[in-house]
């Protein structure tokens, strides 16, 4: 227990620190996966035919490929791809971006790949009539879409997206090889100076299980507050 | 664009293939047995042994891949007592740390699965075979296990495709599979993008055969023909 104390004798501090860190980079790459989902699941109902080859490779890519590889392709290229960007805008200084974004834009990318499957299958879901009856009642596209088909589509899709989440969460642990400090990372730093990779390896599961175990309660409670009247 | 060095690194990068289908088929094998036996498990009604069952799939689910991997290549080798067994000459290749890892990770998955599928098993299909006076353990390998193997396919296809992608954490204990090589490559010539498409479309080509095998096994078996 010496192990996990706070302060500079034990690796409790940090520890908590790390849990925070991976908090927020879930939740970020979980937010820009929404993002992209705004975007792609529309392409992927569209009909028409490139819109839809679009968001058909952008799912099936993300979703064959390892997610290793894609935080390698943004841990290596990410710099040069930004770089060559603010190039083009006469920016020629080296532009270095930081861990957190790019461990959140790549998990965020493959999450946002599973955020539209669920969203797309969802909205796939809901009876015809709904939209048309949106229509008929002569409501704006705006009010149509928040006030009819959005809060159908969530009901739907919020068990799928919990586990999203839960893959989201998982995730994160593949960033430590980019360097940024969060569960995983700080194990590999306390086993490393300690030698008792054992204990702090077993203790990131234990962080890890907690995480999934407290967000289920709180993604159960979504899932009632949204399937009222049902 | 440098179709030199894309063209130069296939040929690396098919071998490393070879070593991820290897780790796959072999984990998934091992996980196969694993899954069904602690489904069966979950279907048992004692209760001991099913919280048993139930605390093994929740602890490999709920953590992730990459913890289960470092935790049994570096810290098993923390135990004295292991290294003086038999089972140290399997615990110190990261080869089989890697395989127990994906095999248990997978077998907790897939228990899951099955488990699903032999509740799903309409009770009237037990009880026709029973009043055919066919035997509780004929009705348990010849009834139930072909139909939970049948129902599960689409479910099970799915999780091949996630640890074949799984099996690229095996580059984090120094294994040079498909991922490991790819990012060998990507360190050295700086060139991700170029080795991303490479690498990227040896995995999709692999995800590609096992979702249509899956098809063509869904349609083979499918209750209809």
């Amino acid at each position: 227990m010496e192990l996990l104390s706070f302060g500079d004798t034990g690796w409790g501090d940090e520890l908590f620190v790390a849990t925070l860190m991976t908090i927020a980079v879930s939740i970020t790459a979980m937010l820009i996966g929404f993002f992209f989902a705004l975007i792609f699941t529309p392409l992927k109902l569209s009909t028409n035919k490139f819109f839809n080859f679009i968001g058909n490779s952008y799912t099936t890519i993300i979703r064959g490929v390892p997610e290793l590889l894609v935080i390698y392709l943004f841990f290596f290229g990410g710099t040069g791809a930004v770089m060559y960007v603010a190039s083009i805008f006469g920016y020629n200084e080296y532009i270095e971006i930081n861990a957190f974004i790019t461990g959140a834009f790549a998990i965020g990318i493959i999450s946002g790949a599973y955020s539209t499957e669920v969203f797309r299958g969802a909205v796939q879901s809901i009876d015809k009539g709904q939209f048309e009856a949106a229509r008929v009642l002569g409501l704006s596209k705006f009010a149509q879409f928040f006030k009819i088909i959005l809060p159908q589509v969530l009901r739907i899709a919020i068990p799928n997206l919990s586990n999203v989440w839960q893959i989201t969460l998982k995730d994160t642990s593949l960033i430590s090889v980019t360097g940024l400090v969060e569960i995983m990372r700080q194990s590999y730093i306390a086993a490393g100076s300690t030698r008792d990779p054992l204990f702090f390896y077993s203790f990131a599961a234990v962080l890890y299980l907690l995480l999934t175990f407290l967000s289920m309660r709180i993604i159960n409670r979504l899932e009632i507050k949204y399937s009222r009247g049902y | 664009m440098d179709l030199e060095l894309m063209i130069g690194s296939l040929p690396k990068l098919l071998v490393a293939a070879v070593i991820t289908l290897k780790l796959l088929s072999v984990s998934l094998i091992i996980g196969l047995f694993i899954g069904l036996l602690f489904a069966i498990l979950r279907i048992n009604k004692n209760i001991i042994i099913n919280r048993f069952a139930y605390g093994y799939s929740y602890i490999f689910r709920g953590t992730p891949l990459l913890v289960q991997i470092f935790i049994i290549y570096f810290g098993l080798g923390q135990i004295e007592y292991l290294r003086s067994t038999f089972l140290w000459v399997i615990l110190k290749e990261p080869y089989w740390c890697a395989i127990i890892a994906f095999a248990l990770n997978t077998g907790a998955y897939t228990s899951e699965i099955l488990r699903s599928a032999f509740q799903t098993i309409k009770p009237g299909i037990i009880e026709a075979g029973k009043s055919l006076g066919i035997s509780n353990k004929i009705i348990f390998y010849k009834i139930q296990i072909p139909i939970a193997i049948r129902q599960s396919l689409p479910a099970y296809g799915n999780e091949i495709i996630l640890m074949m992608k799984g099996t690229s954490l095996a580059s984090t204990v120094t294994l040079m599979d498909l991922t490991g090589v790819a990012k060998y490559i990507i360190s050295t010539t700086f060139k991700p993008v170029e080795v991303f498409i490479v690498a990227g479309s040896i995995y999709l080509f692999m995800t590609f055969c096992i979702h249509n095998l899956i098809k063509f096994l869904e349609k083979k078996y499918s209750f209809n023909s």
